[in-house]
């Protein structure tokens, strides 16, 4: 069954592109991820589901029923954490998430009190008090508490230490290991890449390639920049290397294949210093267009 | 309606609600306390108020009153607390829903399981139940200090009972109307701006309408609907009038459900 399915979804804020045309759909149990950078679309995608925003054209149906529609049914089966967390600020974090639940019909006292212990929550404080680290914990356990069976993320780490974002990841696998399905938008394609089954690339509005996460790293491209005074670059323009440059000692260039074919090559040489990284989205990007 | 939203936006109001009423006690009982005197006076008060210009005295609720007698002085007190009134509910109307666009809790409240209509309700009825205490408070003070006051004289309650009935109606046009304005522009940067403007145009018009000489314009204000100095020497309210700002008060709220409802919520971007 799909739990969410866009079709031909659009929205225009005045003459201003939110996305254009957009379809997919997101299978029940799956993690879905929704990359592309700031800007794309990934918002406006999920404040449509979310009946925030009414779409131009198009329409988006959750557990079959229409986004507008059914909002507030839908929305009872719906955890939502924003990329920007705002609460009321004169509230004690343990108010508002007694307020949060009060919205659904369940009793989710047990669950919050767990929620809290493994976000590390003072329950106790003021929200205007709060870091934004912490605003986003509150974010995470008012968005999880009534036990939902879809999660809309949009840009959830943001503002978290790793070791938050560690815990955070492991709670959103525990949910989906329970049949929650999650959508979680994201543009930091590491955190996609290790978490997601699916993902689309979205850009400027448009959706540009839905794929199985394994075809795309098959696709994945390593970043390659070597420092030393003699290098030849020329030694470097092998199979699977594009966007080869260099300038004042450094070569730079693109891998994509067997690292073990440039890691030998690296050995072969001196070099003063090397970095192999992944791309960064843009450059990802970069070689969807050619 | 959701319960859980009205006790959450009463408990975030109360604060301002106690506030708004205390001052407006504070003023009424300051105005009030000065009838001795003025009654004391009134022959020479009368006098120096016959040789004032009839617009000047229009402007500010005075044309025919007489200020020695106890409603005819607390008329005027009642056009200064209706001042404050309208700026209060003018308030409570602008921020309704725009406060949650500008501190960008919306997402949070939309995003859970109810009807933004029912949003809606909870949030207005918990505002008109702020106004109701102020307007008790009203009632209380009125009653009050006029009894502490009145320097032995009597009064008629039938027009003070009019006056204070009127006051709910009152509340309602500015809550409504600000409501709705609120809804019709894109973002409310500010609400005292707004609330002011709303407060004050409307006394504006009904105090200077009079000098531009067009009554059309002056029709649309509850100030001129609930004159008390009309409601004060005539016993009763100037009632066709007074249907004006019920339908106002009607089409605005109808108006900023159907608004509401197909609200585009912004972004923080």
């Amino acid at each position: 069954m799909n739990v969410i399915e866009v079709s031909h979804l659009t929205k225009y804020y005045g003459k201003a592109r939110g996305i254009d045309d957009i379809s997919f759909q997101v299978n029940e149990g799956e993690i879905f991820g929704f990359i592309g950078p700031n800007g794309a679309g990934k918002s406006t995608t999920i404040r449509l589901l979310l009946a925030l925003i009414h779409p131009t054209a198009g329409s988006a149906a959750i557990f079959g029923k229409d986004c507008i529609r059914f909002g507030p049914e839908i929305r009872q089966e719906i955890g939502y954490l924003p990329s920007e967390v705002f609460y009321y600020d004169r509230m004690k974090v343990i108010d508002l998430l007694k307020y949060s639940a009060s919205f659904y019909p369940k009793d989710s006292t047990a669950r919050m009190h767990e929620l809290a212990g493994i976000m590390e929550l003072e329950l106790n404080r003021r929200i205007e008090d709060l870091s934004y680290g912490n605003r986003k914990k509150v974010g995470i356990v008012q968005g999880l508490l009534h036990r939902p069976k879809l999660l809309l993320l949009d840009e959830p780490t943001s503002g978290l230490d790793p070791l938050m974002q560690r815990k955070f990841f492991q709670l959103i696998q525990d949910e989906n290991r329970c049949g929650v399905t999650v959508f979680f938008s994201s543009h930091i394609l590491g955190e996609v890449q290790r978490l997601c089954n699916r993902v689309a690339i979205i850009k400027e509005g448009k959706i540009i390639e839905t794929a199985d996460i394994r075809t795309l790293q098959k696709n994945n491209y390593k970043k390659v920049q070597l420092m030393g005074a003699k290098i030849d670059p020329s030694g470097f323009d092998l199979p699977g290397v594009s966007h080869l440059e260099h300038e004042d000692g450094a070569v730079r260039f693109f891998f994509k294949g067997d690292i073990n074919v440039i890691m030998q090559k690296i050995s072969s040489i001196t070099v003063s210093d090397a970095t192999i990284e992944e791309p960064t989205l843009e450059e990802i990007f970069i070689h969807y267009y050619e | 309606m959701s319960m859980n939203i009205f006790k959450q936006e009463f408990g975030m109001r109360w604060r301002s609600v106690a506030t708004w009423s205390a001052a407006i006690a504070a003023v009424m009982l300051v105005y009030i306390s000065l009838f001795s005197s003025f009654a004391g006076q009134a022959d020479q008060i009368n006098q120096l108020m016959a040789n004032y210009p009839k617009e000047l005295l229009d402007a500010f609720g005075l044309n025919g009153t007489d200020l020695s007698t106890v409603m005819g002085f607390f008329g005027v007190v009642f056009l200064f607390t209706q001042v404050l009134l309208a700026i209060q509910a003018s308030n409570y109307g602008f921020g309704l829903v725009s406060v949650e666009e500008r501190e960008w809790t919306a997402d949070f409240l939309m995003a859970k399981p109810v009807k933004r209509t029912s949003i809606l309700t909870g949030k207005l009825l918990s505002a008109a139940a702020g106004l109701t205490v102020t307007n008790a408070i009203v009632w209380i003070c009125s009653f009050g200090f006029i009894n502490i006051f009145k320097a032995g004289r009597s009064y008629d309650t039938g027009s003070l009972v009019l006056l204070l009935g009127s006051i709910a109606v009152f509340q309602l046009f500015f809550l409504s109307v600000g409501l709705v304005v609120s809804l019709l522009v894109k973002r409310v940067r500010s609400v005292t701006p707004y609330a002011m403007g709303l407060a004050f145009g409307m006394y504006v018009l009904s105090a200077f309408g009079g000098l531009l000489g067009t009554s059309v314009i002056e029709d649309i204000t509850p100030f001129k609907h609930f004159d008390p100095n009309y409601i004060v020497r005539h016993g009763m309210y100037d009632l066709p009038l007074v249907l004006i700002s019920f339908g106002v008060v009607i089409v605005a709220f109808v108006a900023s459900y159907l608004l509401y409802a197909r609200r585009d919520i912004p972004a923080v971007s």
